[in-house]
This record gives structure tokens, sequence and C-alpha cells, in this order.
């Protein structure tokens, strides 16, 4: 318990350093641009498989479990869009990124600490935990709204790829897309997505920054970074549902 | 000028600085020399501010930088270079961006003028036509160069060393040590080198302090250190057989 909390203070004292101005601009948004290549553009292809495939089989389980003559083909379409809208594409990729990106992140950061790189920065009187750490957390909220809308788009995709072999037609399928389709969903979506960008990014951020010793312990951090941040994202998760949805 | 007063420091029960005070003079090589776990390395860093002393006081030329808040401290350690022990270059920047960098961020000037400087420091250490290539591509001794160009781009008046000769052949060690001295000398900084090569003593050392279990021991110049009659120092010093016949030929 008490580890806990003190590892929640100094995550304050963390972010307090991190969210200040920027030492040079121009240095800042090179960097920031470097970052959204880094944790967003590469992120894009595990994100495009990972929910085609998911969309399709999202539409498979859902066709194999209302095999009901009484119940209309359109529902899978809309037990895909929903699926997907509301939880898949928000939270499970979210999860997955946390996987990716936060390990990359702590080891990235964890890797510096541990060969003096951020000491390096110190001493040239860089505020160290600005520099590296700013401009991950807005790549990251930045990027992952797209990644989500596109994880969306392309799960739907998957779906209709799906549909074709379960029998269902394309119009029966679309018709169910766009059924009593809310919008609000797509905002709720979006809210989550915000939340998860930085919650992954500033924990993994923070067990990267924060690792002593070697390898061995950058290695740590980086399990540590994925199983906090997933499990901190599973917590908001619940919380932004209950505020926003209830 | 640096003087540390009365410095003390913890690490939980372990006592690893015990009252420390010395003066590291201008335009002169100090040498911090000890025992591996003597607590070199934690005056170097209480010095800079990466560790936090429990008592004592660090000046860099009557500036009191242990009572000096972050952003005090952040203007002072413009003025400080420093070389750490793996050279701490930045792996995703090439040569030249990683001695571009502090200019980049504190420099007023154009991205010429850095380039120009750049390009001084690199010539400085010998290392013309290297700007391009990545940490990942230099070998140890060119790392540590990189990593003094570096730490010269701002002009500083102090440079401190961390073992900047560790795990470097002895004609690389040579070279690194020389090129030290050289630059100290050029612009009358004030040097520190943390050092337990013997070679290095006798090649820079202007002004030596042996730090043994946490305390400054013994101090003096590389002359006096050969003749010196402290245990403890000719343990450490002479403990070779080429510093025992060195020892006893002088």
């Amino acid at each position: 318990m008490y580890r806990i909390l003190k590892n929640i203070g100094e995550y304050f004292l963390m972010m307090r350093r991190v969210f200040s101005l920027p030492e040079k601009k121009g240095v800042f948004l090179r960097q920031t641009v470097l970052e959204i290549e880094k944790i967003g553009l590469k992120s894009l292809g595990i994100v495009i498989i990972i929910s085609l495939f998911v969309g399709a089989v999202v539409t498979i389980q859902t066709a194999f479990n209302i095999m009901n003559p009484l119940l209309p083909k359109y529902l899978i379409g809309l037990a895909t869009r929903d699926s997907l809208i509301l939880e898949f594409s928000p939270t499970m990729l979210c999860l997955i990124l946390a996987g990716k990106v936060g390990s990359n992140v702590a080891s990235e950061i964890g890797s510096m600490r541990v060969t003096e790189q951020i000491d390096a920065l110190e001493i040239m009187g860089v505020n160290s935990a600005n520099f590296l750490i700013l401009p991950k957390i807005i790549a990251a909220i930045f990027f992952f709204p797209f990644l989500v809308i596109i994880s969306m788009s392309i799960g739907m995709f998957g779906g209709w790829l799906g549909s074709i072999s379960v029998d269902v037609t394309t119009a029966d399928f679309l018709y169910g897309l766009k059924y009593q389709f809310n919008p609000f969903y797509v905002t709720y979506a979006l809210t989550k997505t915000i939340v998860f960008a930085f919650i992954i990014t500033s924990v993994s951020s923070f067990y990267g920054y924060t690792t002593k010793g070697g390898a061995l312990e950058v290695g740590v951090s980086s399990t540590r970074a994925v199983v906090y941040s997933s499990i901190v994202v599973l917590i908001f998760n619940f919380i932004l549902t209950q505020l926003l949805l209830a | 000028m640096i003087s540390v007063k009365n410095i003390n420091k913890h690490f939980g029960d372990n006592h690893v600085l015990k009252d420390v005070s010395f003066e590291f003079e201008s335009g002169k090589t100090n040498l911090i020399i000890g025992e591996s776990g003597s607590g070199k390395t934690t005056l170097l860093k209480v010095m800079i501010g990466l560790h936090e002393s429990n008592s004592g006081e660090v000046d860099y030329d009557d500036r009191n930088f242990t009572g000096m808040n972050f952003n005090q401290r952040k203007m002072l350690r413009k003025e400080i270079g420093m070389l750490f022990q793996g050279g701490a270059l930045f792996d995703y920047m090439n040569v030249e961006e990683n001695i571009i960098f502090p200019l980049k961020m504190f420099a007023e000037q154009s991205e010429e003028e850095n380039l120009e400087r750049a390009n001084f420091c690199l010539k400085r250490v010998n290392l013309e036509n290297t700007n391009l290539l990545l940490p990942s591509e230099l070998s140890g001794g060119m790392k540590k160069r990189v990593a003094i160009a570096r730490a010269i781009a701002m002009n500083p008046k102090y440079l401190l060393c961390d073992e900047p000769n560790s795990g470097l052949d002895p004609k690389t060690a040579i070279l690194i040590d020389n090129l030290i001295q050289e630059i100290t000398q050029e612009y009358n900084i004030t040097t520190i080198v943390n050092s337990h090569d013997m070679n290095s003593v006798m090649e820079i050392g202007d002004k030596i302090a042996f730090i043994y279990q946490g305390e400054v021991w013994w101090t003096g110049n590389k002359d006096e250190l050969i003749r010196s009659e402290n245990q403890e120092l000719k343990d450490f010093v002479f403990a070779s057989k080429l510093f025992k016949r060195l020892r006893q030929t002088s």
C-alpha cells in the first residue's frame, strides 16, 4: 500500500514537471512530430490487421448466436457496429496499444535513464521530463483518436467480409450498421480514447523515467508499464462508462 | 573555482560521503581518485545536483549551488559541461545533432552558426567528417571524444568528467586525458576528473583528492603522490608492480 501511494505521489510530482512550458518551441514541435510518427503512424499496421479480423469474428459469432428465424438478420450488422464503436475500438484497441506503445515508451525512456542520457539532459539545463514525456502525451492524444476511427471503419469492413461467409446479405448488413445509429456513441468512444491515450503514455513514461539499475530493470519497468497502464485503462473505462452512458 | 564544504551523503544506513571538503581550482585538472565504491561518483553527482546531499554546501565561484532553486540551478548548469562514464550520447541523434543539441536549446544563434560551432568542436577533438554517424557506429574512444565535443560546445566554465577513460585502451585513454588537459588550460576552466586509472593520475593530475571510504583522505599533486607515505594511498596507487617499481626509482 505504501509503495502504491508513493508511486502515485511521485507520478504527480513528475507530471508537474512534464506540464511546464517547453524551453524551445521549435525543438519541441519537431520532437512531437517525431513522436506522432513513432507512436501513431507505426501503430497503423497492427490496428488495421487486428480490427479487420476482430470485426469479421464478431460478425460470425453474432450470426452464430442469433440463428433464429424470428430475429432479423440486420441485427448482426447492428451488433457488430455497437461492439466495435462502444468497446472494441476504444478500449480493447487501447489495451493492445498499451502493450505496443507502453512497452516502447517505457523501454526507450528507461534505457535513456540507465545510460545517463536523462542526466545529461538535466546537466545541460533541460527539463528532461518535459522534453521527453510531453511530446509523447501530445502525440498519443492527437493520434489515438484517428487510430480508433480507422479501427472502427476497418472493423466494420471486416464485419462485412465475415457476414458474406454466414449468408447475411450486404443490404441486411449495411441496414444493420445504419439502424438507429446514435452519434453520441462515437463521442463517447473518442472521449475514452483521449483519456486512455493520456494514461498509456504518462504511466509508461513514469515507469521508464523512474527506472534504476541496468538492462534487466529496463525490462522490468517495461513490463510494469504495460501491466499498470492496462489496469488504469480498465478502471477509467468503468468510470467513464458510468459517467457518460449510465 | 568550485568548492565543496562539509558534504555528507547517506543512502539509507550507508554513509557514503563523510564531511567532504575540497577546493577545485580554475585552469587546473583536478582529480578525484579512489577505489570503486569509495564515493567519487556520488560526490560528482552531489556537486551537480543529481543527488541531494544531507548536509554541506557546494559553491561555484562563490555562488551557492546548494541553496539554489530548480530554475537557478538550471541557469547555472548551462555553464557546466559534463562527460559521463559511458558518453551518454543521445542514441537517436547523429554526432552533429548531439553537439548542436545544447546550442539549439540555449544559444541564440542561427543554424549555420550552430553547425560552424559543432564542426569546430569536432575538429578540436580530432573527429572531422563524422558528423552523420550515429553513436552506435562509433568506437568507445570516439564516443568519449564526441561527448567532450558536446560538453565544450556551450563554452562551459566548468567541466566535470566521470571516469572519462574507463573501458578504453591505454593509447586512447591517454589521448582523452591529454585532450581534457589541453581544453582545461586553453579555456581556463575548472575541470574535475573522477578516476581510478593511475596512468591518468600521472598524466594530468594537477591537483588530487584521494577519497577513502567516503572521506577526503589525502590531497596533493602527482609529484607529492609518488612520495606520499599515507598507507591507504600507497595501497591504492602502488597496487601494481609497475607502479611499485616507479616509486622505487623515483
